[in-house]
């Protein structure tokens, strides 16, 4: 969910505390697996579509969303039509869109550190535990942050292995990526000691 | 004023930097020297994210092994890579981070982020993901992110070399402009000119030290031919 990234915005969807987004979004897929009807699901989509227009996003930002699902689905529908019938395909195959549509729209109207937030809230019964709930929430974003990088890292790294007439070996991937990556944690974990994170 | 005073730093059996004591008092310092001549790790002791293994480092009086985290509140630190600094994925939030160990009012953290990301010239990219910047506004985030906190010194460990000419001038009349303390490792020679400033090291010593007018000929003796070495370094 976390990998979307936020679209600025005015919207009612825009100023609603992260908390109580994310508890619409924990609500609305609770109630769709423990129905599990087309009714339900269809309900869900409608109201998913409907908070989409009101966040004033278009339908091509709600396709952007499922549309990784596309692969799944393909293997999903069958499966569920052999094994349960098409009401099964129907509610299985359509509470995962509804899910991944309604997060990605709390992902686009909340900004990064608004959802860390209310993640440092729901994770603050966790410190009994040991837990560092303001750490996890870094760790959290740091991940996402990372995505763009390490993907940007594996095309650097696929070019210079096509410039070398090595597309075919694995190691030529594997190794130098490896290496940066690791590379890139440690300098990353520098910033953030220059930062003032350990103080 | 930062002061070393016998420094000594070796990682494992190898020696990088050798008794080095100086006093750093100058507005602008400069410090040039070949890869692996141990200029990183000198300028990462001025914030204690590398502690001497002997000898000490002290910034207006603070010892970066006993006061790390005053030290580092008082000394930005800027890298090479602006990639490997930024954190968080949006523009804003990555400012706005540097600021959560301040315990600042939100209303008050958030009007210092947009008036530095104003100075900067990122006010239209506050909620774009860092990773759709330019490598030369990747920088400016990086140094917008360091400055939102207002340190006394900022120390950049090659902020320009990764960027191409027009972005590097950028990065660098930027730092030139601020009024903190600057030290300043570099290749781009011409970046030091004027600097009163600068340090040579070479081999894990400060062979040369003094005006970039004395000094930086010098470098570029030293770099081209090791015979011309044989002329007395300034001091």
């Amino acid at each position: 969910m976390l990998t979307g990234l936020y679209r600025p915005g005015t919207s009612v969807l825009h100023r609603t505390p992260a908390g109580a987004k994310l508890a619409g979004l924990l609500l609305l897929t609770t109630v769709l697996v423990a129905l599990r009807t087309p009714l339900a699901v269809a309900v869900g989509a409608a109201i998913t579509v409907v908070t989409y227009a009101v966040a004033r996003m278009r339908p091509k930002d709600l396709w952007a969303q499922v549309r990784p699902l596309r692969w799944v689905a393909l293997v999903l529908v069958p499966f569920q039509l052999w094994s349960g019938g098409p009401t099964a395909a129907i509610v299985v195959v359509g509470t995962l869109l509804v899910a991944v549509g309604a997060a990605g729209l709390v992902t686009l109207t909340t900004r990064v550190t608004e959802m860390l937030d209310a993640m440092l809230w729901l994770l603050r019964p966790l410190r009994r535990l040991g837990v560092d709930p303001a750490r996890v929430a870094l760790v959290l974003s740091m991940t996402i942050r990372a995505i763009p990088v390490l993907a940007a890292t594996f095309d650097e790294v696929r070019e210079a292995r096509r410039a070398r007439g090595l597309e075919r070996s694995p190691r030529a991937l594997i190794t130098p990526l490896v290496v940066r990556t690791l590379r890139h944690a440690d300098r990353l974990g520098e910033a953030l000691a220059a930062r003032g994170l350990d103080d | 004023m930062i002061k070393l005073d016998a420094v000594t730093h070796a990682y494992g059996e190898r020696t990088v930097l050798r008794d080095i004591t100086v006093d750093l008092p100058d507005h602008r310092i400069g410090i040039v020297g070949a890869n692996g001549s141990g200029k990183s790790t000198l300028v990462r002791l001025l914030n204690g994210l590398v502690l001497p293994t002997s000898g000490s480092v002290t910034v207006h009086g603070l010892d970066t092994r006993r006061d790390g985290a005053q030290v580092r509140r008082k000394v930005g630190f800027v890298f090479a890579d602006p990639d490997a600094q930024i954190v968080m994925p949006t523009v804003a939030e990555d400012v706005a981070f540097s600021l959560r160990r301040q315990r600042m009012d939100k209303a008050e953290a958030t009007a210092r982020v947009a008036g530095v990301l104003r100075r900067f010239g990122l006010e239209g990219h506050a909620d774009h993901p860092a990773h759709l910047l330019s490598g030369g506004q990747k920088q400016l985030l990086a140094l917008a992110s360091v400055l939102v906190t207002e340190p006394q010194v900022l120390v950049c460990d090659e902020p320009t070399t990764l960027l191409d000419l027009r972005n590097a001038r950028q990065v660098t009349g930027l730092i030139s402009s601020l009024p903190q303390q600057i030290v300043l490792v570099t290749h781009h020679l011409h970046l030091l000119e004027g600097w009163p400033r600068v340090l040579v090291i070479d081999e894990g010593t400060i062979v040369a030290d003094g005006p970039a007018n004395d000094v930086l000929p010098y470098y570029v003796s030293l770099m081209s031919s090791p015979a011309a070495t044989d002329a007395p370094p300034p001091r």
